[in-house]
C-alpha cells in the first residue's frame, strides 16, 4: 500500500517538466486534401522527411504570393502545422504565417484565431517565439483594430512566464510595440489597461536574464542606467532619449524633493550623468544624443559647462573666468604669480555638492575624456546645441577653443569645423583670438585651412584683433608659402566683414606717414598682397579708406584688380575712372552684361544656320573664340561658356566633316582623306561624353541635346565607313547597331522628342520604318542626306553649370632629383590636388600613371581620401603606389586625374522601361575616363635590386 | 561573525609611507611599504614591530602588494623584506617592478653616500628584494594561495600603477593606491568595474579639491614656454626625474611637432634617460594615444627632446631644459638656473609643489634677491612661472570612482585629517555607505556577512521551477532539498539523490492516528461517508476512494475499521509521511470533530 503511494506521489511531482526530445517522434507526412491555390500543397505531400518539407517550404518562401491566394496558401500551411511533428518545419511554418500576413491587401484577422490556437498547443520554445513574432506582423499589420489588440496583449502576458528567454523577449516586444500603439489611439477609457501594459514590462526591468532585460527596457522607461551590463545601460541610455523626444514637455515629479520639472531637462540630466560613465561606448553615446535634445532649457544647458572649482575647500575661479576677468578689467594676463590662481571665498561644505545627479560639467568631462571617440561625440553635441541656442555657443566657445589644443588632430579638425558652423552667433575675445590664431602654426595643413575657413566668418571685436590676425597669418604666410592662396581668400573676407575695424589700421598696414613719402613696396611680395587685399575689401564699404591710400596703392590696386580679381573688389576710387564697369552686387546676372553678351552671341549663332556653309563656319569660329575668352574673363561664366563652346565646336566640326570633298569623289580615290571626316566624328564622340559628363548642374534639356549630338556623330561614323570600308558585311552590324541606337534613343527621351522638331532624329523617326527595312547601302545614303539637311539645335542654357576642374598641387613636377627606389618594390607618391565641381568625387576620381614605355595605371583612391572643405570643393589628399622594372636612367612619369564616368548614370528612367530590358540593349553602359587636369611629371628611377 | 580588519601603519591620515595592514577572512595582507620623505630618523619606515610582536612577518602576512613605483609607496620594501625580513611574494605590476629598483637604488645612493647614513639597506639587498616580487598584469585574477586572489585594475597616476582587488571567497577589499580620473598626454584614466567590494580603502590627497580642465593649464604652460622661445629666450624647467617629466615632455614634443618649432629641448641625462627607456617599453600602460600610434612612432622615442650635456647650459639661442631636481635645492637644476637667472628674457616654470627652505619655494613666493653659498647674491631677472600637473584624483574624481566600484563601505587613507573629514562627510552623504578614516595604528573592524554559495542541482532547480512562478529575488521561497557539505563547498541537492551519494537508505517517517468514530454502519460505509465529506471540505486536493475500501487524500491514507470492542464505534486508521504533517494533522482535526450526519 505504501509502495503504491509513494509511486503516486512521485508521479505528480514530475509530471510538468517539458523535454524536447520527446517531440522528435516518426516523422511522415500525410496530406490528402488536394487544393487549387498552390502548388506548395503538392510538394508539402511529396514530403517525406521533415528535410524535404522544409526545402519545399523554402523554395515557396522565395516566390511572392499574390493577396487573393494567401488565404487559401495560409490554410494548407496551418493544417500541416497541426500535422507537423518537427519542431523545425513547424518553425518555418510560423515564420511563413508571419511574412504572408504582411502581404499587402491582405486581412489577417482571419489567421488570427489559428495562430492563437496552435501558440496555445505548442510546445517548443523556438516555435513559440516565432509564433508570437508573426502574431505580432499580424497585430501590427491591424492597428485600429482594439479588440485584437487587446487579446494579443493578453496572450503576450500569459507567455510572460515561459521559461525560454527568447519567449519571453518576443512578449516583451509585442506588449511594447501593441501597448504603446494603443496609447497613441486611445483615450482616457483605455488607460488603465495601457498603465498594466507598462507596469508588466515594468516587472520585467529585474528579469535574470540579461538578454531579455534589454527587451523589456527597449519596449518601454530609469534605474537600469546604473545596470552591470553596458549594453543594458547604452540602450537605457537610448530608451531615455526617446521618451524625452516624444513626451518633452510632460511634467514629472524629482523623487527626493516635491519638485517637477520637465521631462527632456530631466532626460538631459540623466543623459548627461551617463557621459561619466565607466564604459567608453556608452560616454559616446550618451555624448551624442545630448547633442540632439535641442529642446532642453538654457538652464540646464549652461550647466553642462559649469564646475565649480574649489581648493582646500574655499571657491576657486576657473581660468576661463580668470581669463574674462582680466580682460574685462582691461590687463593683459600675468600669470606670473604664484598666488594668481589663489582660492577665494570659503565654500560652504554643506553646499558643496560633488556628485550633481544633473547636468553639470557633463560637456567638461566629455571634453576630457580619455577616448577621442567621446571627445569628439562631445565637440558633436556642443556644435548641435551651440547651433540652437546662441548664448549657449557664447558659452561653450571657450571650451571649443581649448579644444585646439588637442592632442589628436581629428578632435582638433572637428573642434574647428564646429567653431566655423556656429561662428554666426559669437564675437571672439582677445584672448580667445589668441589661442585660436595660435594654431595657424600648425604643422598639418588640413588644420589650418580649417582655421583660415573659420577666420573668414568669425565676428572680431577690436581693432587689436583684426591686427592680430594679420600679423599670424602673415607669420604664417611666411612659414607655410603653399597656403597663400587660402590666407589671401580669408583676408578678403576679414576685411569686408570688419571695414569699420581695419580704417584706423590703414596707415600702419600701408606705412603711409603723414609728411614724408615713403618707399614702394614691392608688388609681388605675397604678404603685401595680402595686406592690399585686407584694405581694399575693408574699402569696399567704407568710402573714407581710399583717402589714406597714397598713390602706389592705387596703381597697385589697378593692378591686383586685373590679376586677382577674385579677390580684389570693385571700388569707387575719387578721380578717377572706375577700373572696371562697377557692379553692384543687385543686379541680376541676366542682366549682367557679359551675360547678355554671351546670351546674343549665342543667339546669333541659332538664328544663322540659313548661311553658307563658309559664313556658318566663320560665325561659329568667332563665336567660339569669344565664348572662351569671356570664360577666361569672367569666372562666373566661365562654366556656361565652355559648355556652349564645346557645342558650337561639334557643330562645327559636324559641318566641316559634312563638307569634305570625300562625298562627291568616288571611294576608293578618298581612303586618305577620309580620316578628317573620322576623326571629327570620334572628336564629336569625346566632346559629347565632356559635355554630359564634366558639368555639374546639367539637366534632362541639355542632356537630350547632347545625346542627339552624339547621334549624329555616330551617323557620321557610319557613313564614313561605309565609304570606306570594302564589302557589306561589317555594314549590316553597324547599320544594325546603329537603328537599335536610335531605338533606344527614342526610347529614353520620348518626353522631349517634341522639343526636336526638324531635327536629325526627328526626320530619321519618320523614316524609321522606312529604314527597318532597307538595304545598308540605302540606309547610308538617306543618313547623309539627312545629316546635311538636319537643322541646328537649339541648347538651351542651364542655371548654373560649373565645369569639372582639378589641380594637381602635389607633386609640383618641378623636382630634379628623381625619386630612387628598387625596381619590383614600391614607392609612394603623395598627390595632393584640389576639385572644383566634381559631383561624386569618391566613385568617379581616379588618378592615371603613365609610365615613359607606354604603360598606364589607373588608381582608384580610397574614398577617405577625398576632404570636403566646401561646397563643391573637394580635397584628394592620397598616396599613390608606383613600381616598375629597373631603368638606366631616371625618366619622367605623369601623373593626372581622371573623371570616369558610366553612360547609363544620366539617362533618365521612365517608369515604364523595365530594367531587364534596358540590360539587354546595345547601349547599355559606355564607360570611360575623361582626363580633367593637367598632368605632372614626376622624375622616377627605378634602381635594379643589388644582390 | 566574520570581519576585516585594516590597520594602517603608514599613510593613516597622513601622506607618505604608504602602508596598510588588511584582514580579510583569515588572511592578511600588506598593501605598499613606503617611507616618508619628511623623516630621516626611525619614523621614516612604517612600524613593522607591530606585526613583528606576534612572530615572523613571513608567517603572518600572506602576501605584500605594492601599488606602483614611487618611493612614498615602495621606498621601505628593501628594509622590509631583507632588514625585517620577509620571504613571502610581493605582486606588482610588471612597469612598477622595472622601475621601481632604480628608485630604490637612486635613494639608496642619496642616503647611503651623500648623507652618509649607516644601518641602510644595501643594492644587494635590493636586487635580493626583487627576486621576491611576482609581476601581475592588468585585469589578471592572481591566485595567491587557494582562497586568496587578487586581481589588477588600471589607475592612471605613473606608468604601471594599479588598483588591487583583493579577493577571498565572497568577500572583497580594493585598494586604490595613488590614481588619476583625468587621462592625460600619457597615461589614461584609472578605471574599474563595478566589483561592489565589501571596502574600498581610496586615497584622498585632493579631497577638497576640485581641479580646473587640463586643457586650460596646458595651453597656458605651452603658451608661456612658446612665448620665450619665440623671443630668444631659455626655458627651465626643474623635474623630477620620473611622472610628470615625461608627461611635460610629451607635451611638448608634441607641440614642437605641430608647430613645427625648431629650438632645441634637453633633458638631463642619467636617471630620466634609464626611465624613458621603460616607458618606451611599456607601451600597454599608456593612454589611447599613445597605444595607438606607437605602432607608427613610439612617442617617448622623442625628436626634439634629446640629451642635456652641462655645456649646453652657455650656449646661445633659445633653448627648453628639463632638469633634475624638482625643487631647485641642488643639482644640475640649480646649477642652470643660476647660470640664466639674470637674463629677463629666461623663464623658469615650476611643475608642481615646492617644500619651504628650497630655492624653488623662495623664489615662488616672490623673493627675487637669494643668498646663495659664499655669501653671493643671485638676482633673479627671470621670469619665474607656476603649473601644477598633479596626477591624483580630485573630490569629483573620487566620488566618480567610489560612484563605479559601488562598494559597500569606504576607507580614506594618504589624505590630510581635515580634508578627509569632509570627503568622508560627502561620502556617508550622497553613497549612503559607512566611511572610516583611521590614524596610523588604528584598526577599523567591518563585520561581514560573507555569503555562502550553494550549488544547487539541475534537477531540483527545475523540479521548483516547474511548481510555480520563476524565482522572485525579493521574497524568500521555501525549497525541499538536502544539503550536503563536503570538501568545504556545500550542494544543494534532492533528497533521493544525496541518499544515494551516502550511501544511506531511505527511511521513511509515518504518523498514524486513530480516530473514534461513532458510526453505527458498516465500514465501507463510513469509509463512503468519510469520502464525500472530505471531498465537499478539501475542493483542492486530490481525495479517492480506493476500490480496496480506503480513501485517500493527496498521499494520507485513511482507512475505517470497525472497533473491535464496541461495533458502534469504526476507528479511522489515518497515516500520514512526515512531509505531509501539515495536511496530515489538519486531517485529524477535521475527523475528530466527526462526521456530518447524513441528510
Amino acid at each position: 500500500m505504501a509502495a503504491h503511494l509513494k509511486k503516486r506521489v512521485y508521479e505528480e511531482f514530475t509530471k510538468v517538466v517539458q523535454q524536447q526530445q520527446e517531440e522528435i517522434a516518426t516523422k511522415k507526412l500525410r496530406l490528402t486534401k488536394p487544393s487549387k491555390s498552390a502548388a506548395l500543397h503538392i510538394d508539402l505531400c511529396k514530403a517525406t522527411s521533415p528535410a524535404d518539407a522544409l526545402q519545399y517550404l523554402l523554395q515557396f518562401a522565395r516566390k511572392p504570393v499574390e493577396a487573393e491566394s494567401v488565404e487559401g496558401v495560409v490554410r494548407i500551411l496551418l493544417e500541416h502545422y497541426y500535422k507537423e511533428n518537427d519542431p523545425s518545419v513547424r518553425l518555418k511554418i510560423a515564420s511563413l504565417l508571419g511574412l504572408l500576413s504582411k502581404t499587402a491587401g491582405f486581412s489577417p484577422d482571419c489567421i488570427m484565431d489559428d495562430a492563437i490556437n496552435i501558440l496555445q498547443n505548442e510546445k517548443s520554445h523556438q516555435v513559440l517565439a516565432q509564433l508570437l513574432d508573426t502574431l505580432l506582423a499580424i497585430g501590427t499589420k491591424l492597428p485600429d483594430n482594439q479588440a485584437i489588440q487587446m487579446r494579443l496583449v493578453d496572450v503576450a502576458c500569459k507567455h510572460l512566464t515561459d521559461t525560454s528567454h527568447g519567449v519571453r523577449n518576443k512578449c516583451l516586444q509585442l506588449l511594447g510595440n501593441l501597448g504603446s500603439l494603443e496609447k497613441s489611439v486611445t483615450k482616457d477609457a483605455e488607460g488603465l489597461a495601457v498603465r498594466d501594459v507598462q507596469k508588466i514590462i515594468g516587472d520585467y526591468f529585474s528579469d535574470q536574464d540579461p538578454r531579455v532585460r534589454t527587451a523589456a527596457i527597449k519596449a518601454m522607461a530609469c534605474k537600469l542606467l546604473s545596470d552591470d551590463y553596458e549594453q543594458v545601460r547604452s540602450a537605457a541610455v537610448q530608451l531615455i532619449w526617446v521618451v524625452s523626444q516624444l513626451y518633452p514637455e510632460s511634467i514629472v515629479p524629482i523623487p527626493s524633493s516635491n519638485e517637477e520639472i520637465r521631462l527632456v531637462d530631466d532626460a538631459f540630466g540623466k543623459i548627461c550623468h551617463m557621459v561619466s560613465d565607466s564604459s567608453w561606448v556608452v560616454r559616446v553615446q550618451a555624448s551624442k544624443l545630448l547633442g540632439s535634445m535641442e529642446q532642453v532649457s538654457s538652464h540646464f544647458l549652461e550647466q553642462t559647462l559649469d564646475k565649480k572649482l574649489m581648493s582646500d575647500l574655499r571657491r576657486k575661479r576657473t581660468a576661463h573666468e580668470r581669463a574674462k576677468e582680466l580682460y574685462t578689467s582691461g590687463e593683459f594676463s600675468s600669470g606670473r604669480k604664484w598666488g594668481d590662481d589663489a582660492p577665494k571665498e570659503e565654500v560652504d561644505t554643506g553646499a558643496v555638492n560633488l556628485i550633481e545627479s544633473g547636468a553639470c560639467g557633463a560637456f567638461v568631462h566629455g571634453l576630457e575624456d580619455e577616448m577621442y571617440e567621446v571627445r569628439i561625440a562631445a565637440v558633436e553635441a556642443l556644435c548641435m546645441l551651440a547651433q540652437s541656442s546662441p548664448s549657449f555657443a557664447e558659452k561653450c566657445l571657450d571650451f571649443l577653443v581649448d579644444m585646439f589644443n588637442d592632442e589628436i588632430e581629428e578632435v582638433r579638425l572637428q573642434s574647428i569645423h564646429t567653431m566655423r558652423k556656429i561662428s554666426n552667433n559669437i564675437t571672439l575675445r582677445e584672448d580667445q583670438l589668441d589661442t585660436v590664431l595660435a594654431v595657424l602654426e600648425d604643422s598639418s595643413r588640413d588644420i589650418r585651412e580649417a582655421l583660415h575657413e573659420l577666420l573668414c566668418c568669425t565676428n572680431v571685436s577690436t581693432k587689436e584683433g583684426i591686427h592680430l590676425a594679420l600679423v599670424e597669418l602673415l607669420k604664417n604666410l611666411t612659414k607655410y608659402p603653399t597656403d597663400r592662396d587660402s590666407i589671401w581668400k580669408c583676408l578678403k573676407f576679414l576685411g569686408s566683414r570688419h571695414p569699420t575695424l581695419v580704417l584706423p589700421l590703414v596707415p600702419e598696414l600701408l606705412s603711409t606717414h603723414p609728411f614724408f613719402d615713403t618707399a614702394e613696396p614691392d608688388m609681388d611680395d605675397p604678404a603685401y598682397i595680402a595686406v592690399l587685399v585686407l584694405i581694399f575689401n575693408a574699402a569696399k564699404t567704407c568710402p573714407t579708406m581710399p583717402a589714406l591710400f597714397s598713390d602706389h596703392t592705387f596703381r597697385h590696386y589697378a593692378y591686383l584688380r586685373d590679376s586677382l580679381s577674385h579677390l580684389v573688389p570693385a571700388l569707387r576710387l575719387p578721380g578717377r575712372k572706375l577700373v572696371s564697369s562697377a557692379l553692384s552686387p543687385n543686379i541680376m546676372p541676366h542682366e549682367d552684361p557679359s551675360h547678355q553678351f554671351l546670351q546674343q552671341s549665342l543667339e546669333r549663332v541659332y538664328s544663322l544656320q540659313h548661311l553658307d556653309p563658309q559664313g556658318t563656319q566663320e560665325l561659329l569660329e568667332f563665336t567660339i573664340r569669344d565664348l572662351q575668352r569671356l570664360g577666361e574673363l569672367q569666372s562666373e561664366l566661365a562654366g556656361v561658356a565652355d559648355f556652349s563652346a564645346t557645342y558650337l565646336r561639334c557643330q562645327l566640326l559636324l559641318i566641316k566633316a559634312l563638307q569634305e570633298k570625300l562625298w562627291n569623289v568616288a571611294a576608293p580615290l578618298y581612303l586618305k582623306q577620309s580620316d578628317l571626316a573620322s576623326a571629327a566624328a570620334k572628336q564629336i564622340m569625346e566632346e559629347t561624353y565632356k559635355m554630359e559628363f564634366m558639368y555639374s548642374g546639367v539637366e534632362n534639356k541639355q542632356v537630350v541635346i547632347i545625346h542627339h549630338m552624339r547621334l549624329q556623330a555616330k551617323a557620321l561614323q557610319l557613313i564614313v565607313t561605309a565609304r570606306t570600308a570594302r564589302g557589306v558585311d561589317p555594314l549590316f552590324g553597324m547599320c544594325e547597331k546603329f537603328l537599335q541606337e536610335v531605338d533606344f534613343f527614342q526610347r529614353c527621351f520620348i518626353a522631349d522628342l517634341p522639343h526636336l522638331q526638324d531635327s536629325f532624329v526627328d526626320k530619321l523617326l519618320d523614316l524609321m520604318p522606312r529604314l527597318m527595312t532597307s538595304k545598308p547601302a540605302e540606309v547610308v545614303k538617306i543618313l547623309h542626306t539627312m545629316l546635311r539637311q538636319s537643322t541646328f539645335l537649339h541648347l538651351p542654357l542651364p542655371e548654373q553649370i560649373h565645369k569639372a576642374s582639378a589641380t594637381i598641387i602635389e607633386p609640383a613636377g618641378e623636382s630634379d632629383n628623381p625619386l630612387r627606389f628598387t625596381s619590383g618594390l614600391v614607392v609612394a607618391l603623395d598627390v595632393d590636388a584640389t576639385l572644383e565641381h566634381v559631383q561624386d568625387p569618391q566613385s568617379t576620381v581616379k588618378v592615371q600613371v603613365s609610365y615613359p614605355d607606354g604603360q598606364a595605371q589607373m588608381i582608384h583612391p580610397k574614398p577617405a581620401d577625398f576632404r570636403n572643405p566646401g561646397p563643391g570643393r573637394h580635397r584628394l589628399i592620397t598616396q599613390v603606389y608606383l613600381s616598375h622594372t629597373a631603368w638606366t636612367e631616371p625618366c619622367q612619369v605623369e601623373v593626372r586625374l581622371l573623371l570616369a564616368y558610366n553612360s547609363s548614370s544620366r539617362i533618365p528612367k521612365s517608369p515604364w522601361i523595365e530594367g531587364g530590358e534596358m540590360s539587354s540593349q546595345v547601349e547599355t553602359s559606355i564607360e570611360g575616363t575623361i582626363p580633367f587636369s593637367k598632368s605632372v611629371k614626376v622624375y622616377i628611377m627605378p634602381k635594379p635590386a643589388r644582390r | 561573525m566574520p570581519e576585516i580588519r585594516v590597520t594602517p601603519l603608514g599613510a593613516g591620515q597622513d601622506v607618505g609611507r604608504s602602508c596598510i595592514l588588511v584582514s580579510i577572512a583569515g588572511k592578511n595582507v600588506m598593501l605598499d611599504c613606503g617611507m616618508h620623505m619628511g623623516f630621516s630618523d626611525d619614523r621614516r619606515f612604517p612600524d613593522f614591530s607591530y606585526i613583528t610582536r606576534s612572530g615572523r612577518l613571513t608567517d603572518f602576512l600572506d602576501c605584500v602588494i605594492i601599488s606602483h613605483f614611487h618611493l612614498d609607496h615602495c621606498g621601505a620594501l628593501p628594509y622590509f623584506s631583507e632588514m625585517v625580513g620577509y620571504d613571502g611574494p610581493i605582486y606588482m605590476t610588471q612597469p612598477t617592478q622595472a622601475i621601481c629598483p632604480i628608485l630604490l637604488e637612486d635613494y639608496r645612493k642619496i642616503a647611503v653616500d651623500k648623507k652618509g647614513e649607516a644601518n641602510f639597506f644595501t643594492s644587494q639587498m635590493i636586487k635580493d628584494c626583487m627576486k621576491k616580487v611576482v609581476a601581475v598584469h592588468l585585469h589578471q585574477t592572481v591566485q595567491v594561495d587557494d582562497e586568496l586572489e587578487i586581481k589588477a585594475y588600471y589607475a592612471g597616476h605613473v606608468l604601471g600603477a594599479a588598483m588591487f582587488q583583493i579577493k577571498v571567497g565572497s568577500e572583497s577589499v580594493v585598494y586604490t593606491g595613488d590614481y588619476n580620473m583625468t587621462p592625460d598626454r600619457h597615461l589614461g584614466a584609472a578605471w574599474i568595474d563595478k566589483c561592489r567590494p565589501n571596502l574600498l580603502i581610496t586615497e584622498s590627497t585632493y579631497a577638497t579639491t576640485i581641479r580646473d580642465s587640463k586643457r586650460c593649464r596646458e595651453r597656458d604652460f605651452l603658451k608661456k614656454v612658446h612665448e620665450t622661445v619665440e623671443r630668444g629666450g631659455k626655458v627651465l624647467i626643474p623635474v623630477f626625474a620620473l611622472g610628470r617629466a615625461q608627461e611635460l615632455c610629451i607635451l611638448l614634443e608634441t607641440f614642437w611637432e605641430r608647430m613645427d618649432l625648431k629650438a632645441p629641448i634637453y633633458f638631463s641625462t642619467g636617471l630620466t634617460e634609464k626611465a624613458n627607456h621603460y616607458y618606451k617599453l611599456f607601451i600597454p600602460w599608456t593612454n589611447q594615444k599613445i597605444r595607438k600610434t606607437f605602432v607608427q612612432r613610439n612617442m617617448f622615442e622623442f625628436k626634439h627632446v634629446k640629451a642635456f650635456d652641462r655645456a649646453f647650459a652657455d650656449s646661445p639661442g633659445p633653448m627648453v631644459v628639463f632638469a633634475t631636481p624638482g625643487m631647485l635645492h641642488a643639482g644640475q637644476s640649480l646649477q642652470i638656473f643660476r647660470k640664466w637667472a639674470g637674463n629677463e628674457k629666461n623663464m623658469v616654470i615650476m611643475p608642481g609643489y615646492c617644500v619651504q627652505g628650497t630655492v624653488g619655494h623662495k623664489i615662488l613666493s616672490g623673493q627675487r634677491k637669494l643668498e646663495m653659498e659664499g655669501r653671493q647674491v643671485l638676482e633673479v631677472k627671470m621670469q619665474v612661472e607656476y603649473m601644477s600637473f598633479s596626477a591624483h584624483a580630485d573630490a569629483k574624481g573620487i566620488m566618480q570612482l567610489v560612484g563605479q566600484a559601488e562598494p559597500e563601505n569606504v576607507l580614506l587613507v594618504h589624505g590630510e585629517a581635515k580634508k578627509m573629514e569632509f570627503l568622508k562627510q560627502k561620502i556617508e552623504q550622497e553613497f549612503r555607505v559607512s566611511c572610516y578614516m583611521p590614524a596610523n595604528g588604528e584598526t577599523v573592524t567591518l563585520p561581514t556577512s560573507p555569503s555562502i554559495p550553494v550549488g544547487i542541482s539541475l534537477g531540483l532547480l527545475k523540479r521548483e521551477l516547474a511548481q510555480g512562478l520563476l524565482p522572485d529575488s525579493k521574497k524568500p521561497r521555501l525549497l525541499h532539498g538536502t544539503l550536503i557539505m563536503k570538501d568545504s563547498n556545500f550542494r544543494l541537492v534532492s533528497s533521493e539523490q544525496a541518499l544515494k551519494e551516502l550511501g544511506l537508505a531511505e527511511h521513511q517517517l509515518r504518523f498514524t492516528c486513530r480516530v473514534h468514530l461513532h458510526d453505527t454502519r458498516k465500514e465501507q460505509e463510513t469509509a463512503v461517508r468519510v469520502y464525500s465529506h472530505l471531498k465537499s471540505v478539501l475542493k483542492d486536493h486530490c481525495v479517492q476512494h480506493l476500490p480496496d475500501g480506503s480513501v485517500t487524500v493527496e498521499s494520507i491514507l485513511i482507512q475505517a475499521a470497525a472497533h473491535s470492542e464496541d461495533p458502534g464505534t469504526k476507528v479511522l486508521l489515518v497515516s500520514w509521511t512526515y512531509q505531509d504533517e501539515e495536511l496530515g494533522s489538519y486531517l485529524t482535526s477535521l475527523l475528530k470533530k466527526g462526521l456530518p450526519q447524513a441528510s
